[in-house]
């Protein structure tokens, strides 16, 4: 029984003057069905870009008293930026998420803002003092934000599936341990801050921890879901934990240890507790084994209270953040984060005002501290809306784990997301002495390239999750049926015919 | 005072202006998560009418009415996908470990081609492609197509499936 065809509906109400008109030339769903997503997506990105020009008025207005012309038209530069963004979404991933980036956007604007702010705070002290001008941090940022984006649509257009990922499993995982390494290598690694970390290439150092984090997930997630079985039922139990056979566990061991290793060596204490997290989570959710986290939160301790005689720093952390006001802490060890304290306490409930505080006391306010400068400048109520953000971000990443359809997107997006989150309570929670103090860039709002272009690529890679996840199933294509016999024998898919 | 310097209260509503926006985003973007997942609600659904339904709705008298109404989604229930929700067409839907499945299996039990959903006048039939371990509809071993009533679980190695509204 065949109906006649019915003439097809428009895709979207025509609306004439208006923002998405202009964007309706541009490469659409091929999905007629789907719900509006990228236009939810464009009207929040829009909001997101207003939202950051407003900030710069309300700080260019503070500063020196009248608004020009120029607020807005580098508004208009930075929504620009991001709208390719949108439209690489709209032509690889028509289906993900509309929430994502536009929040991405709105915490990318408002941490220029901020470093912005800060870089008029130090050129004026540095007038002030006679010195030379440093130059200024905002404008690199600007640039590593557009190189973000430039990723961000590079793996949306590159990993057009990410099960393909899967099958690069080991060499991602070399290739991630690797880049833990390269900064030990004399000649290109250097050390700022007392941590080994950077790689310096010309006026650009380049932090490869954060791009090996998601490699080396991408490892975890294929290797687990490859070996679930045997780690969750084929192994001897001892004392109600099972433990899997050393020839199962062997390479993820190998792979965790060598990274922990290597982080601990390069003194990066926030790292190192971000793999930690990251690996317990996958093992997790990929056993299902309550267990797990148990021996994990266990291994933790026991290496927490072996490390604290051992390292230095962590000592020094440690009493900064138990004693902070006592003694002459707050004048050498624990000075920034007194500082920051101070900072967030001058804010108070509605913050002093964009321009108006003095976030500049704190040492370095555009970086590990960028979280205490937006607290006395936007207050509770602005720190409250940020954390938000951030909790909006991982909800939607686990939003797409959820609705993956394969084992290995779920533990990729499910990674990728507590990676997100776990990085912003451990940066966050430095910063306000819950925990103490490790060196974590905030995503998308401190100041630090490696930072952001990694981050740009994670959220590409739950897009594309979310995009699978959320795409009607396609119509199967023209290629031969297999022997379903010979394929079930089979681990793998045998021939692959286009 | 510099005579540049904009007032103490222009400030505080540019302060406060600026705290509401902020918050304004999150609200935006909240009520865009809801949006996708509970649909909008009645009063945006009327001001803003679906286009698909307007101009097929006055050829096509409702001849559905009688008939049960046909599945939107199909759901997975136990399993390690558990949760997992595919929207369903109008084209089958192929289970199994091979990768081009639309639900790929991560199961040592399922085939690699294992089952298929099929589309048929208004019916989902589930048909078992030669599986080794077999596909069960209510317990029942799936030996030719065998139609899916909503809310019967489907059962393929660990996976259990059913076809929700």
């Amino acid at each position: 029984m065949t109906r006649p065809p019915l003439p097809l509906p428009p895709l979207r109400r025509p609306r004439s003057a208006d923002l998405t008109a202009t964007f309706a030339g541009l490469p659409l769903p091929r999905d007629s069905n789907l719900p509006p997503y990228r236009r939810r997506e464009l009207t929040l990105l829009v909001y997101a870009g207003v939202l950051a020009t407003s900030a710069l008025a309300a700080l260019t207005l503070a500063d020196v008293g009248q608004l020009s012309l120029g607020v807005l038209t580098i508004g208009l530069g930075f929504f620009c930026l991001w709208a390719m963004a949108h439209i690489a979404v709209r032509r690889f991933a028509p289906a993900a998420d509309p929430v994502l980036l536009p929040v991405v956007v709105a915490l990318n604007g408002l941490g220029l803002v901020m470093i912005y702010r800060l870089d008029l705070a130090r050129s004026e002290a540095a007038k002030q003092a006679g010195k030379h001008i440093p130059p200024s941090a905002a404008q690199v940022q600007l640039v590593w934000t557009l190189l973000a984006m430039i990723v961000f649509v590079l793996v949306l257009a590159l990993v057009r599936d990410h099960r393909k990922l899967a099958r690069y499993a080991y060499t991602a995982g070399l290739a991630g341990i690797v880049g833990l390494m390269l900064p030990i290598v004399p000649g290109i690694g250097t050390s700022i801050n007392g941590a080994r970390l950077w790689l310096r290439v010309g006026p650009f150092s380049f932090q490869p921890s954060e791009v090996s984090k998601i490699l080396i997930l991408i490892f975890f997630a294929a290797y687990l879901v490859n070996k679930r079985d045997v780690l969750t039922y084929g192994s001897p139990t001892l004392l109600g934990l099972k433990i899997p056979h050393a020839r199962t566990l062997g390479p993820l061991l190998v792979a965790w240890l060598a990274s922990l290793g290597i982080l601990v060596v390069q003194n990066d204490l926030g790292s190192s507790l971000l793999f930690f997290g990251m690996f317990l989570v996958v093992l997790y959710v990929a056993t299902e084994r309550v267990s797990w986290i148990l021996s994990g939160l266990g291994l933790f301790v026991a290496g927490a209270v072996l490390a604290y005689p051992l390292f230095g720093h962590v000592q020094v952390r440690v009493d900064g953040w138990l004693h902070a006001f006592d003694g002459d802490n707050p004048s050498s060890t624990s000075y920034q984060l007194v500082q920051g304290l101070y900072g967030f306490a001058a804010g108070g409930i509605s913050g002093t005002g964009l321009g108006q505080g003095h976030p500049q006391k704190v040492p370095f306010a555009n970086t590990d501290f960028i979280m205490a400068s937006l607290g006395e400048e936007l207050g509770l109520t602005g720190v409250m809306a940020i954390l938000t953000m951030y909790a909006l971000l991982v909800l939607r990443g686990m939003r797409a784990a959820l609705g993956a359809k394969d084992a290995f997107g779920k533990l990729l997006a499910t990674g990728l997301s507590f990676t997100l989150g776990l990085q912003v309570f451990v940066q966050v929670g430095g910063v306000m002495r819950l925990i103490p103090l490790t060196g974590l860039t905030l995503p998308f709002v401190s100041y630090g390239g490696s930072s952001i272009v990694a981050n740009a690529a994670i959220i590409a890679l739950l897009l594309r999750v979310s995009d699978s996840a959320r795409r009607a199933p396609e119509p199967p294509s023209d290629a031969p049926l297999f022997d379903p016999g010979a394929v079930s024998e089979s681990p793998t898919q045998v021939v692959k015919t286009t | 005072m510099d005579p540049t310097e904009p007032s103490e209260l222009v400030l505080l509503i540019v302060k406060i202006g600026f705290l509401a926006l902020l918050w304004g985003f999150v609200l935006v973007a909240v009520r865009a998560v809801r949006l996708d997942m509970f649909g909008p609600t009645k009063r945006q659904q009327r001001r803003e009418p679906p286009p698909m339904v307007r101009p097929a709705a006055p050829r096509n008298p409702p001849q559905s009415a009688h008939k049960p109404p046909t599945p939107s989604k199909l759901v997975v229930t136990k399993g390690p996908l558990a949760g997992t929700t595919i929207p369903l067409g109008s084209v089958p839907v192929t289970i199994g470990r091979a990768q081009d499945s639309t639900l790929v299996l991560e199961d040592d039990f399922a085939s690699g081609r294992h089952a298929r959903l099929v589309h048929h006048d208004g019916q989902w039939f589930v048909e078992d492609l030669g599986s080794t371990n077999g596909t069960f509809l209510n317990r029942t071993k799936v030996t030719s197509p065998m139609p899916v009533p909503l809310g019967a679980p489907v059962r393929i190695g660990k996976t259990v499936l059913e076809l929700h509204r």
